[in-house]
């Protein structure tokens, strides 16, 4: 499996608090990985450089071979780098059957692309997804009024549509009702077996960690401190260290 | 405790009011369905069934135009412009400018003041009235496009207050800049033929005008670009983090307003017969912001919203010339206040809160209720 | 542009500009003071603000007429326009205040429009003046003229924001309003009445504004609809140096009052209100660009 994502010495400050200090990690295609560490670890800043919502102060990441460091949020979706946000970000204005049209992957910006209607092919897709996380029968509503679970679900579904090669996911399963988190960890494994999606997940729910990841990065105070198999990086001492002392 | 008979009563009454709610509905729908074309025919006997406001009403369909440009930017895509007269009054002096260009000097007519006289054949006046219309809204959308460029990086009020600062400052440049008459501004070459067959003339160029921007925001609307700027509104950055071209979309949304506003301003140049750059073209405290009203009136964001906004806005503000003369600029700015401060969403938003289901829209097929 | 070269050829121009320019500044900076107040305590963008000053004008044209000391206008208008801020208030902005940003520059800019249109029926639509009676300075021999209640309205403006600034510093009112700035729920469940402290505001901004449209009749001119640009100038000082910058607001402002004096001079007097509006759109071009080059957005 090659390397998807090359996260090289990546650095990060906001005014004096350092956020990232020279993060290196890789994500191979078609794997599972996890981020973890304590609050406060550096783990979303970390996404957000990734993803291109800041500059970085230093280092590199390459996705697919390819340095994006220096490219926008837009430029890098469009690559196949999709995240979810932790608050959840849908347009809640419009159907969850729109959220899900509009969600189409963007390569092709001729203004004959950007006047068509939505193609049925797309149409069916997304009702395909939508039934994927459990949210037919809401497809028209406005994904403003669905719970908070439901449209954790609707952005994954939205993620899905948007037929990504790697899909950063920022708590995944934070906030759901226990009983739920199964079926959704699930469907996560389910969308890299069947749909060759390569996975990227900031989690704290350990029992998820473990049953999802295939290998985990922890991160504490900004800078890695641990990595391997999930069961290694559990017993490591230097994590249970940064939990267990973290304020 | 009711007697026998009249619970008897009651459930037959409850009954027959049930049975009668699906022809109900289905006389709403038929209604619904033939509304548009009964105004449209409504919309083509008016002039001579009110031949005394005939010049009201073509403002009525301009002012639909202005209403429906405004909520593609402020309603559909959320970025609330203070400053779309800017290509109003880039159309009416475009229109204008070039109908007398074509036949004479410019800068020597705008230079005399009103002193010169202009005399066109008729061939000349519809030759000039056409050129001109079709060269507003390319102008417009050359101006559209590099302040686009410039502007649409701004959000929320920021961009409103930028945009307030464009129009205002379009006036000003107006009216310093001598080629197109300054302060003074510019006599209109006036229409060959009678008062009659010119306001009919406007009449109908105008309610062309309004039926094919609705046509063209109704279709536009179903399309992808319409998804894309409603996303755009309600969150800008989950879009770009999607991929969208969100610039892009902008930019075009922007120029679409561009195209209509600059049309309207060619024909509303001509209307007045007078084009004054703070009152007339650039006039940024009347259409400027009832632009803005007359959507929020009826309900931004959708289809029908600002038109129905729009007609009740120009009705009340006739009412109010009328009625209130001397008042009336007072009652217009309590009316603004009043909308914004009460009807934040507007007619169809209210309805649209408390009956949901009128709203359900399919965005694979053509406009529903809306 | 011959203009310009006579600047280079007669220095002393320049100063007569520069002098003018600061001078009025000042009396910007009263109105961008105030602006950036309620901005900061209600997020509130108080459109109509540029009305006040005009407002505040013209109470001190009528306590002149009326026979009394010019001077005397100045906290006349203050007193009158802090009852108007506070029937604002209590009428309709109290409705705005916790609401987006856009429905509260709409519903201060249909104020402008209100308050202008009765200014307008109320008070004619001539440009009205100020006398103070008042001498000129004569410098460099005569070749630059400070006209001796522009450097009264200054002191003025000092006084007044020297004031402004102990009131928030040292009142507990004051510090009633500087805590719902930071933050507004914390400081009603500590018990400050926020209603209270936000008609406060608006009503001190208010006053605030009166002054400076006093002053602004005595040194320059009013008209019924001559406040937006105002309102303008007071936005630009405020995202020049930023919400809770009071230099950079006294140095932006002065800035921009010279800046206006010697466009005014280079290109024309008909160019000098169109500059203002395009600096304004220029200012927030370059700062959202700069803010791109970071990759943050000005929000």
């Amino acid at each position: 499996m090659s390397a998807l994502l090359e996260v090289r010495n990546v650095s990060k400050r906001y005014g004096g608090v350092v956020a990232n200090s020279k993060v290196s990690l890789t994500v191979r295609e078609g794997q599972i990985v996890g981020l973890i560490g304590p609050n406060g670890s550096g783990k979303t800043t970390l996404f957000n450089s990734i993803v291109g919502t800041h500059p970085i102060d230093g280092g590199s990441i390459r996705f697919d071979g390819r340095e994006i460091s220096r490219l926008r949020v837009a430029d890098i979706a469009r690559l196949g780098l999709i995240r979810t946000f932790q608050q959840t970000r849908i347009f809640r204005q419009m159907s969850c059957l729109e959220n899900m049209l509009v969600s189409v992957p963007q390569g092709d910006a001729s203004l004959r692309a950007m006047i068509a209607r939505p193609a049925s092919d797309d149409r069916a897709h997304a009702l395909e997804l939508l039934a994927f996380v459990g949210l037919s029968s809401k497809r028209d509503l406005a994904a403003g009024s669905l719970s908070f679970g439901q449209q954790k679900l609707l952005e994954f579904a939205m993620a899905l549509m948007n037929e990504p090669r790697l899909l950063l996911l920022d708590e995944p399963t934070a906030g759901i009702n226990p009983t739920l988190i199964n079926g959704l960890v699930d469907r996560l494994k389910r969308a890299r077996d069947q749909l060759g999606i390569t996975l990227f997940v900031i989690e704290h729910n350990m029992r998820v960690v473990m049953n999802l990841a295939e290998h985990i990065y922890c991160l504490a105070h900004g800078e890695l401190l641990a990595d391997g198999r999930p069961e290694d990086v559990q017993n490591d001492p230097r994590v249970v260290a940064a939990y267990l002392g973290a304020h | 405790m009711m007697p026998a008979w009249a619970k008897r009563w009651r459930l037959r009454a409850l009954e027959t009011v049930a049975r009668c709610v699906p022809f109900a509905l289905l006389v709403l729908r038929i209604i619904l369905r033939w509304l548009p074309p009964a105004l449209l025919a409504l919309g083509i006997a008016a002039p001579f069934l009110l031949p005394s406001f005939q010049v009201q009403l073509t403002f009525l369909w301009i002012m639909i135009v202005f209403a429906l440009c405004w909520d593609i930017l402020g309603g559909q895509m959320g970025y609330n412009s203070f400053g779309n007269i800017a290509f109003f009054g880039i159309g009416v002096y475009t229109a204008t400018i070039v109908q007398i260009g074509l036949f004479q000097d410019v800068a020597a007519y705008t230079a005399a003041a009103g002193m010169q006289t202009i005399s066109l054949t008729p061939d000349q006046y519809f030759e000039g009235l056409f050129i001109g219309l079709a060269a507003a809204p390319v102008l417009a959308v050359i101006v559209a496009v590099v302040l686009g460029l410039a502007l649409l990086d701004l959000r929320g009020h920021y961009f409103a207050i930028a945009t307030l600062g464009l129009g205002i400052a379009a006036g000003e440049l107006a009216a310093a800049w001598t080629f197109v008459g300054g302060s003074s501004g510019v006599q209109v070459p006036v229409y060959p033929g009678s008062l009659q067959s010119g306001r009919l003339l406007f009449y109908f160029l105008s309610a062309a005008l309004c039926i094919t921007t609705f046509i063209t925001l109704r279709w536009l609307y179903t399309t992808r670009f319409g998804l894309a700027i409603n996303a755009i509104r309600d969150d800008e950055d989950k879009a770009e983090a999607l991929g969208l071209h969100t610039t892009r979309y902008k930019i075009i949304a922007w120029c679409i307003g561009a195209v209509f506003l600059g049309l309207a301003g060619g024909l509303v140049g001509h209307i007045i017969g007078f084009i004054d750059p703070r009152e007339v073209a650039f006039a940024g405290a009347s259409f400027g912001v009832w632009m803005i009203l007359m959507a929020i009136l009826g309900g931004k964001g959708t289809l029908w919203g600002p038109v129905i906004g729009a007609v009740i806005f120009h009705v009340m503000r006739e009412l109010f010339w009328t009625y209130l003369f001397g008042w009336q600029n007072v009652a217009m700015g309590v009316l603004i206040v009043v909308v914004v401060v009460f009807f934040p969403f507007g007619i169809l938003g209210w309805l649209r809160r408390r009956y949901p289901q009128l709203f359900v829209r399919d965005a694979a097929q053509p406009g529903a209720a809306e | 542009m011959d203009n310009l070269l006579l600047l280079f050829q007669a220095p002393p121009l320049a100063l007569q500009l520069l002098i003018d320019g600061v001078l009025i500044g000042a009396v910007f900076a009263l109105a961008a003071y105030g602006l950036a107040l309620v901005w900061g305590v209600m997020n509130i963008i108080n459109v109509c603000q540029g009305e006040y000053v005009m407002l505040g004008g013209y109470v001190a044209l009528y306590v002149a007429h009326a026979g009394f000391s010019p001077f005397l206008g100045i906290p006349a208008a203050m007193i009158a326009l802090f009852v108007v801020g506070w029937l604002g208030y209590r009428l309709v902005i109290f409705r705005i205040v916790e609401r987006d940003l856009f429905i509260s520059l709409l519903a201060t800019f249909g104020l402008s429009i209100l308050l202008g249109q009765f200014m307008n029926l109320g008070f004619g639509a001539n440009i009205e003046t100020l006398d103070a009676h008042l001498g000129t300075w004569f410098l460099l021999g005569g070749m630059v003229t400070v006209a001796q209640i522009k450097v009264v309205a200054l002191a003025v403006t000092l006084v007044i924001a020297g004031l402004l600034i102990a009131f928030m510093r040292r009142s507990r009112l004051g510090q009633a309003i500087r805590a719902t700035a930071q933050n507004a729920r914390a400081a009603r469940i500590l018990g400050v009445d926020t209603d209270r402290v936000y008609a406060m505001t608006y009503a001190l901004n208010a006053a605030v504004c009166g002054a400076a449209g006093a002053l602004v009749a005595m040194i320059w001119v009013i008209s019924p609809f001559g406040g937006l640009i105002y309102t303008v100038r007071a936005f630009m000082i405020v995202v020049l140096a930023g919400l809770g910058n009071l230099a950079g607001v006294i140095v932006a402002a002065l800035g921009l009052g010279a800046a206006e004096q010697f466009v005014g001079f280079i290109l024309g007097a008909q160019f000098q209100i169109a500059f203002v509006f395009l600096a304004l759109v220029a200012i927030l071009i370059l700062r959202s660009w700069r803010l791109r080059w970071q990759r943050r957005y000005l929000t």
